[in-house]
């Protein structure tokens, strides 16, 4: 897979000074501090040319070795026409789990935003129709926080029954 | 002497035939949603040719079956769409979970998926299998078809529902007409 080239690492830690880089066999990741989150991923897309939204979507870290935060946001940005790919994490800890919504910099990001809020209680900010996307509307809980049992909080069960005679 | 035959006799044959020609002309609704679908499918087509058993004719409108075949797992999401086609059917009916899925939940012990459509819904046949070869799906007609024909409607648990026993809307609405006239142009 392409990676985010040399020049464009060093163009976005220059002007943002908090971005954390780092990484792993070949491919460069960096770490956004969430204050900055919509003004950095601005200059991703109209700056740096990463155009395309790959996808969003979180890790959740509890219980995880040498995990300090509960929470990885990760984008994965790519430019289309440079051939450039950029994996992007913010971490986000309890209570304070809201982060800007980048709908308006890709329209894409509005059903992955919603299905990472179904999924981990994300809020996203300023999403235009923050509404559960698989789930049923009367869910309540995020299932796949790790803290959620695997079989469920009884969700299932809350259906009504039907007998011979109902109907 | 014939005269002498208590009443029922004749109910319970009349019964008889009418199980006789439902259990021969079952209207299979395909509620199929996962793999299990495609035995259903493969149970339908040429080679095992469930017309055989007149039961060939899949609707995918639940006002023209009786006969609901569930192939596949069923998550919390689908359940009352579910009940709502089950509701929709006329009676009688009856209802077959097709495979390990829909009867127990299969492997899929998870948040979204339903432990069993039995805990929701009536079923009188389960096909166990992962997924049921097509014989064994006949096997469940036929035998569904034998318990058709042995407890029928002898209950006439069709007939028996509160708004069945109400009169029908339009004699309702007739009475009411002719008390109507009948106000208004009083007979003296
Ligand atoms: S029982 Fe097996 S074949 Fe049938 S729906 Fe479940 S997983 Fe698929």
């Amino acid at each position: 897979m392409p990676m985010a080239s040399p020049g464009t690492i060093t163009a976005l830690t220059a002007k943002f000074p908090l971005v954390i880089k780092s990484e792993f066999r070949g491919e460069t990741r960096v770490v956004l501090p969430v204050e900055q989150l919509l003004e950095i991923m601005g200059f991703l897309k109209g700056e740096l040319g990463f155009d395309y939204l790959v996808d969003i979507t979180c890790v959740d870290y509890l219980n995880y070795r040498d995990a300090r935060d509960r929470f990885g946001l990760v984008y994965l940005l790519s430019n289309i026409s440079a051939n450039e790919r950029l994996t992007a994490r913010v971490y986000l800890n309890e209570p304070n789990l809201t982060v800007p919504s980048v709908v308006p910099l890709w329209e894409g990001a509005n059903w992955l935003e919603r299905e990472v809020y179904d999924m981990f209680g994300i809020v996203f900010d300023g999403h235009p129709d923050l509404r559960r996307i698989l789930c049923p509307e009367e869910f309540t809980a995020y299932p796949l926080r790790k803290d959620y049992p695997m079989q469920g909080r009884g969700e299932r069960h809350n259906f009504m029954r039907l007998g011979r005679d109902e109907t | 002497m014939a005269l002498e035959l208590p009443e029922n006799v004749v109910i319970s044959k009349l019964d008889a035939l009418a199980s006789w020609c439902r259990k021969n002309s079952l209207w299979p609704m395909p509620f199929a949603t996962a793999c299990c679908g495609i035995e259903l499918m493969a149970t339908g087509a040429s080679k095992h040719d469930l017309a055989r058993f007149g039961a060939e004719v899949f609707r995918f409108s639940p006002r023209q079956c009786d006969l609901m075949i569930v192939a596949g797992r069923v998550v919390m999401k689908m359940l009352p769409v579910l009940q709502r086609i089950w509701s929709q059917m006329h009676e009688p009916k009856w209802c077959i979970s097709m495979g390990a899925c829909a009867s127990t939940g299969g492997v899929f012990d998870t948040y979204s998926v339903v432990q069993g459509i039995d805990r929701f819904l009536p079923v009188d046949m389960y096909v166990p299998g992962c997924p049921p070869r097509p014989e064994q799906l006949i096997q469940s007609i036929i035998d569904l078809q034998d318990k058709i024909q042995r407890e029928g409607t002898i209950s006439g648990r069709e007939f028996t529902t509160a708004a069945r026993q109400q009169p029908k809307r339009a004699l309702v609405e007739v009475a009411a007409a002719s008390q109507l006239d009948s106000a208004r142009n009083p007979v003296f």
